[in-house]
């Protein structure tokens, strides 16, 4: 039964398919579940850290630092926080569509745009689309490190310093529940000062050694740790989005199988059918 | 009972400690602190090094920092800790590895993406469902 041999072959295949994206299915569940941990682990250090920059906003300080300051733009830079593996929907697709769209609009304004790419599939996007990448990482596993994505930052904070970007944003994913995420820019710097009331009073701290050098680091810190932020939430959304992936992907499958056995059954009925009745025709004949 | 005072100590990856404590002893730039409840105002970078603190029943905890800043507002005293030992020549080379990491991307230009092994699975892919048609309609015609 050559028709049966053939179906039978793609049952098989379609089976092991199967076995695998249900497993990466169980293997994101368990991931997802730990990057959601990290990123509430790190989300009382940026916020903190937003407290006392806001104070120090409002606060009046003999000194604004240019990372406060509103300035004419002419150039802005984009982090662009990707996945580094793929199989996760359309995750980092849609991320780029808004990407390649905001990059329009920018240059539409006549405002050029520099980009730093963070995950190895941005990498791969930048290859295709074009644009200027001044600073990428990848590979930075499961669980990051503040200290490995340092140096992409500060690409971009240098860029800022000597006035070659005058606007600095963020892309990543945002992590909404495990059934939605969605891609969404943030404003890096300027920073924006906190409107908080109950600090418009006037009072400063005292400074050791001097405001100057505090908020250098400050704000240095505070924009890494929003990059930081930024790159444990989309490794949360890319482990969600994976898992919804492979539960449908595993779900083709089974109906795929169901599908295919049916066919398999009635190829079988038709075989046996025609034997039958070329047998009975061939007694018939005798 | 003592007087204390909210006391966080957080980095960006987790959070250390959060709670009551009597006196919190760091190592600012400047030399050692120690703070108590109802010190003024205060922002300064921490050394790396032990930050001691004191709880509310006198229980001392040790968590070491390498380097931050120690903020004090009337009601709270919070450590932002860094999670990597921090020098500007260290932050240099991080900065140069990530451009030459993109100038390398540009140059190599899709070398960690197989085209020809994708090609090789859509061939495949194309091929099984081209066979599954086929016995469809063989089927259906009879």
């Amino acid at each position: 039964m050559a028709v049966g041999k053939e179906i039978k072959e793609q049952i098989t295949s379609v089976k092991s398919t199967q076995k695998i994206t249900s497993a990466m299915e169980k293997v994101a569940v368990s991931k997802m579940r730990r990057a959601q941990l990290r990123m509430q682990e790190s989300r009382p250090y940026a916020d903190k850290i937003r407290d006392v920059i806001g104070h120090l906003a409002n606060a009046t300080s003999e000194y604004r630092h240019r990372y406060l300051q509103d300035r004419e733009i002419k150039r802005v830079g984009y982090i662009v926080v990707s996945s580094d593996r793929g199989l996760c929907g359309g995750l980092n697709n849609n991320l780029f569509k808004r990407v390649a769209q905001q990059s329009k609009e920018w240059k539409n304004k006549s405002v050029e745009v520099d980009f730093c790419a963070i995950g190895s599939k941005a990498g791969l996007f930048f290859n295709s689309f074009g644009g200027n990448v001044v600073a990428s990482q990848s590979h930075l596993g499961d669980a990051p490190e503040l200290a490995s994505l340092i140096g992409a930052v500060k690409v971009m904070l240098d860029a800022f310093d000597n006035g070659q970007i005058d606007r600095l944003y963020i892309m990543h994913n945002r992590f909404v529940n495990t059934m939605t995420q969605s891609p969404e820019a943030v404003q890096l710097l300027p920073l924006k000062a906190q409107q908080d009331d109950s600090l418009k009073h006037h009072w400063d701290y005292i400074y050791e050694p001097d405001a100057k050098e505090i908020l250098e680091g400050l704000l240095v810190r505070y924009v890494e740790s929003q990059v930081y932020q930024g790159v444990i939430e989309n490794n949360a959304c890319e482990q969600a989005a994976r898992m919804l992936a492979m539960k449908n992907a595993t779900d083709n499958a089974g109906g795929m199988i169901k599908e295919l056995n049916l066919l398999y059954n009635k190829a079988r009925q038709a075989a046996i059918t025609q034997e039958i009745s070329e047998i009975v025709s061939g007694a018939a004949a005798v | 009972m003592a007087i204390t005072v909210h006391c966080d100590i957080v980095s960006a990856e987790e959070n250390l400690f959060s709670g009551l404590v009597e006196r919190v002893v760091a190592s600012g730039v400047l030399g050692d602190l120690g703070i108590e409840p109802g010190h003024a105002a205060l922002l300064t970078p921490l050394k790396p090094g032990p930050v001691r603190i004191v709880k509310q029943n006198g229980e001392e905890e040790i968590v070491y920092v390498s380097g931050g800043y120690l903020e004090v507002q009337p009601n709270t005293v919070t450590v932002l800790a860094d999670t990597a030992v921090r020098a500007s020549d260290i932050d240099e080379a991080a900065a140069l590895e990530a451009k030459k990491h993109a100038e390398q991307a540009i140059e190599n230009q899709g070398a960690d993406f197989d085209y020809s092994r994708a090609l090789t699975q859509l061939a495949e892919a194309a091929a099984q469902l081209r066979t599954i048609q086929q016995i469809r309609e063989k089927l259906g015609k009879r």
